[in-house]
């Protein structure tokens, strides 16, 4: 019986690396969470641009950026050759998700601006489910999923020491830390992120300011809509594409964005790279029989009611006074 | 300057405005005076553009300016500083003063109306790094109206600039309201429950009661009417 106990438990399956066996494996795993992080933070960032300003989570993200990037597919393979370019095709998946997210603010969020949350939050998951159909009805025709290009290699790898980092993830990090960059400086240094700062924070006084508040949710739309483009068009290569394919991001994503504070723009950032850095050590060190990594995507949401347990604005959200 | 002719104005189905009319002579401080309730914000809000009339003419300098949004009234130099203060508390001082000249491109001169808020408001310039929230009552008030100012307003609505702050606060304020129209030439339209000391600097002040204006004269005859001793100056 004793043996048969522990030859059972010596199974593979209930067997797990241990991070103070191994420490470069643990090293690996938390460089690979960070690269991964930064989708997280990236889409992350995106339903918090959404959120801070208008109160909504946009339930659609993902499938807008699906959208996005089923078009460059589209146009990849649409012959002309200044398309077949994979980093054309990065700069325009996050082109089109300006436009997708400006339209999607003008004609089907303003008609509703206003109504009860739970009005807006149907608005979105009935986006989602059409957005979802439509591509589906356009592109899922015969094989799926297709295979998006990459501007760098999804099979090879870098060898840094300690640790070997696919190329493609490189690629990942570095473009969504520069979105993000690049999203820290218009915030910061320029008047028009000064005014969307503003808007964001008190819309009534932005308006006596003589900014045009309908324009600034549209703004956040739009870069919303832009990060989520690339964001799609950056893991599509990985997942390869299918009409499902952004969901796992979305859900990790939302993970991120609670986690850090739904309000705050670093806050989205922090909790991304967090929660890549989670999914990958806990399906590196929890044995299979207990959590195959199947289980890695309701793990993090488990993580993610634990900490809002403790802490219900999230790691760097403020809790806001409203005064009516 | 500024005309209101016969305003009725709600909110859903709660009236507010019952066919206000009223005027402000350029240069002047013009006071609305009444209780809680009784309408005067609603003007203020039907001015800057943030509640539609629905009847009734509002007209700057001659021009109807009810169809417009609250962004274009800005730009027409009406400008509103509102009940409550209503800071961009999350945002520093700086900010705040650089989001009142949104609308403006003259670098120069916004940096000039900078100092002159500074020299109006000292402590603002002290505090400039500081996150408004963090500022006391009256150095909120202070603020706000700094804010406004950076506008470069040529009429400035001012909505209970005294709410909640020590007499003493609320006495530099005045000095400073009065400061601003006599030096700079800004008109001024300012709202408040303090009727002795609004009827103090303005020439000539408005009595709204549940929606209508139900007086209307020169400050020193509103301070000798029976009916304004009683409900708004206590004696």
């Amino acid at each position: 019986m004793e043996a048969l106990l522990s030859g059972l438990l010596s199974a593979p399956v209930f067997l797990a690396p241990k991070p103070w066996e191994d420490w470069s494996l643990f090293g690996e795993q938390v460089v690979l969470g960070l690269l991964t992080g930064a989708l997280y933070a990236l889409v992350a960032l995106a339903i918090v641009l959404i959120y801070r300003s208008t109160d909504i989570i946009n339930f659609a993200q993902s499938e807008m950026a699906m959208f996005g990037t089923f078009a460059m597919w589209s146009i990849w393979l649409s012959g002309v050759a200044f398309f077949s370019n994979p980093w054309v095709l990065l700069v325009l998946a996050g082109l089109f998700g300006l436009g997708l997210g400006a339209v999607v603010e003008r004609v089907v969020i303003r008609p509703v601006e206003g109504k009860p949350v739970l009005t807006i939050v149907v608005v979105t998951l009935g986006l989602f489910l059409v957005l979802n159909s439509v591509a589906t009805w356009i592109w899922a025709q015969g094989e799926l999923p297709k295979s998006f290009p990459s501007p760098l290699s999804v099979l090879d790898s870098w060898d840094i020491g300690f640790a070997s980092i696919p190329e493609h993830r490189v690629l990942i990090f570095a473009v969504g830390a520069g979105a993000m960059v690049l999203l820290g400086l218009l915030f910061n240094y320029t008047k028009v992120g000064l005014a969307m700062r503003a808007t964001a924070q008190n819309p009534l006084a932005a308006q006596l300011m003589g900014i045009n508040v309908g324009n600034m949710l549209t703004l956040g739309w739009a870069l919303s809509g832009a990060l989520g483009g690339i964001a799609g068009a950056l893991i599509a290569p990985v997942v390869t594409l299918h009409p499902a394919f952004m969901l796992p991001v979305l859900l990790y994503s939302f993970a991120a964005a609670v986690l850090g504070g739904l309000n705050s723009v670093p806050g989205a950032v922090v909790g991304g790279f967090i929660i890549g850095v989670a999914e990958n050590l806990l399906g590196t060190y929890t044995p299979h029989a207990i959590l195959g990594p199947e289980m890695s995507l309701p793990l993090a949401l488990m993580l993610l009611v634990a900490i809002l347990l403790v802490r219900p604005t999230g790691l760097l959200g403020e809790r806001t006074v409203r005064k009516v | 300057m500024l005309r209101l002719e016969g305003v009725t104005a709600a909110y859903g189905p709660i009236v507010a405005l019952r066919g206000v009319s009223l005027e402000v002579e350029a240069g002047s401080v013009v006071t609305i005076l009444g209780a809680n309730g009784a309408g005067k914000t609603s003007t203020l809000r039907v001015i800057s553009g943030l509640l539609r009339p629905q009847s009734g003419s509002v007209e700057f300098e001659g021009m109807a300016i009810d169809r417009l949004s609250p962004d274009q009234i800005v730009r027409l130099g009406i400008v509103q500083v509102p009940e409550g203060r209503q800071l961009f508390v999350n945002l520093t001082v700086r900010e705040n003063l650089e989001l009142g000249a949104y609308l403006r491109r003259d670098r120069a001169g916004i940096r000039q109306d900078l100092e002159r808020v500074f020299s109006y408001f000292p402590i603002l310039a002290e505090r400039q790094r500081q996150a408004a929230g963090s500022l006391s009552g009256g150095e909120q008030q202070m603020l706000a109206i700094g804010r406004g100012l950076m506008a470069r307003p040529r009429l400035l609505l001012l909505d209970e600039p005294s709410l909640g702050l020590a007499p003493l606060v609320t006495r530099e304020i005045f000095r400073i309201i009065r400061a601003i129209n006599e030096q700079e030439g800004i008109t001024v339209l300012l709202v408040e429950q303090n009727a002795r000391l609004a009827l103090d600097i303005a020439r000539k002040g408005y009595v709204l009661e549940t929606g209508r204006v139900v007086l209307a004269d020169l400050s020193e005859n509103l301070r000798r009417n029976e009916e304004v001793r009683r409900s708004y100056l206590g004696y």
